[in-house]
């Protein structure tokens, strides 16, 4: 069984890189939470986003929630906030499509133009 | 919405959009009255009795951008769909209680889902509000507080990686422990 004074040593380890991270510039990927969102999918799809960020160790992104971003039909949205760039909005998400918006993306800095609200949005 | 526990992501918004600083979510799962019973407390602006007779028409809402708003009435309809009810208690300045029952065995009922996942997402996504979720079954009762954590971790937000990685042990750890170890 998991104990809280596990908690502690995790406390203890994170710490450091919680204040590294402070210092710098982070990267947002906000997700489309409302009914409409929720009902299309969007849970697994922050969930997958938690997953592929934790895997490859990256330490300068907060993942969170939004309202209902207004074009429900392209529901599951994300947003990805880049410092000094443009948001890109990523429509009809799906968990599969996220392990490649991590490496294009967030860590290289090309968002993934096929996802994107520009070109599957139509 | 597939299951339950998408409905209970679903309708915590509403307390998120309320200012709610503790939000507090109960299953319980009583096979001797054949109910499953789902309960979100809130501690947020609450509702006037007027706002509470409005809010499972699915035709009202308090946000602007639209004129629909279809969390609550959705799941009101799927409770009576299978002869179960919704209800709502709301006291402005104190907060809201939602409660919302099934008949268990009904064969209409959507199943409960994952837990766990809505419990993570919600955490992730507001990682200053309290969670309190507790979940009894036949098989004994299981409580989960953010506050504990937050004792733990103290200024570590709990939206850390490792911090969600225990969390979501504990909480699947937990649940089987109720469902008898299954």
């Amino acid at each position: 069984m998991k104990s809280l004074q596990e908690l502690e040593e995790i406390r203890n380890k994170t710490r450091e890189s919680v204040y590294l991270r402070k210092d710098r510039a982070g990267i947002r990927v906000v997700v489309g939470m409302a009914t409409c969102g929720i009902a299309a999918g969007a849970r697994p799809v922050l969930l997958a986003f938690l997953e592929e960020i934790k895997k490859r160790n990256i330490k300068n992104v907060t993942v969170t929630q939004t309202g209902c971003i207004g074009v429900c039909r392209l529901e599951p949205m994300v947003e990805v906030y880049l410092p000094n760039q443009e948001k890109v909005t990523y429509v009809n998400m799906t968990p599969d499509k996220v392990s490649k918006i991590v490496s294009d993306h967030i860590v290289n800095g090309q968002p993934v133009m096929k996802y994107t609200i520009g070109v599957d949005g139509r | 919405m597939e299951d339950l526990s998408l409905h209970i992501l679903d309708i915590v918004q509403n307390s998120i959009s309320a200012m709610a600083e503790t939000i507090r979510i109960a299953v319980m799962e009583d096979d001797t009255n054949d109910r499953l019973t789902v309960l979100v407390e809130d501690n947020g602006r609450g509702m006037t009795e007027e706002t509470v007779k409005k809010a499972l028409d699915p035709f009202y809402t308090t946000r602007t951008s639209r004129r629909v708003g279809l969390g609550l009435s959705l799941l009101g309809a799927a409770a009576e769909f299978c002869g179960g009810s919704l209800i709502i208690n709301s006291q402005p300045g104190k907060g809201t209680s939602i409660e919302v029952w099934f008949p268990m065995s009904n064969i209409d009922r959507p199943p409960l889902g994952n837990m766990t996942d809505t419990i993570i997402t919600l955490i992730v996504c507001n990682p200053d509000i309290d969670f309190i979720y507790e979940h009894s079954t036949p098989g004994g009762k299981f409580v989960f507080d953010t506050r504990l954590v937050r004792r733990e971790v103290q200024d570590i937000p709990l939206g850390e990686p490792d911090i969600l990685e225990w969390i979501r042990s504990y909480l699947s750890e937990g649940l089987n422990e109720i469902r008898g170890g299954a």
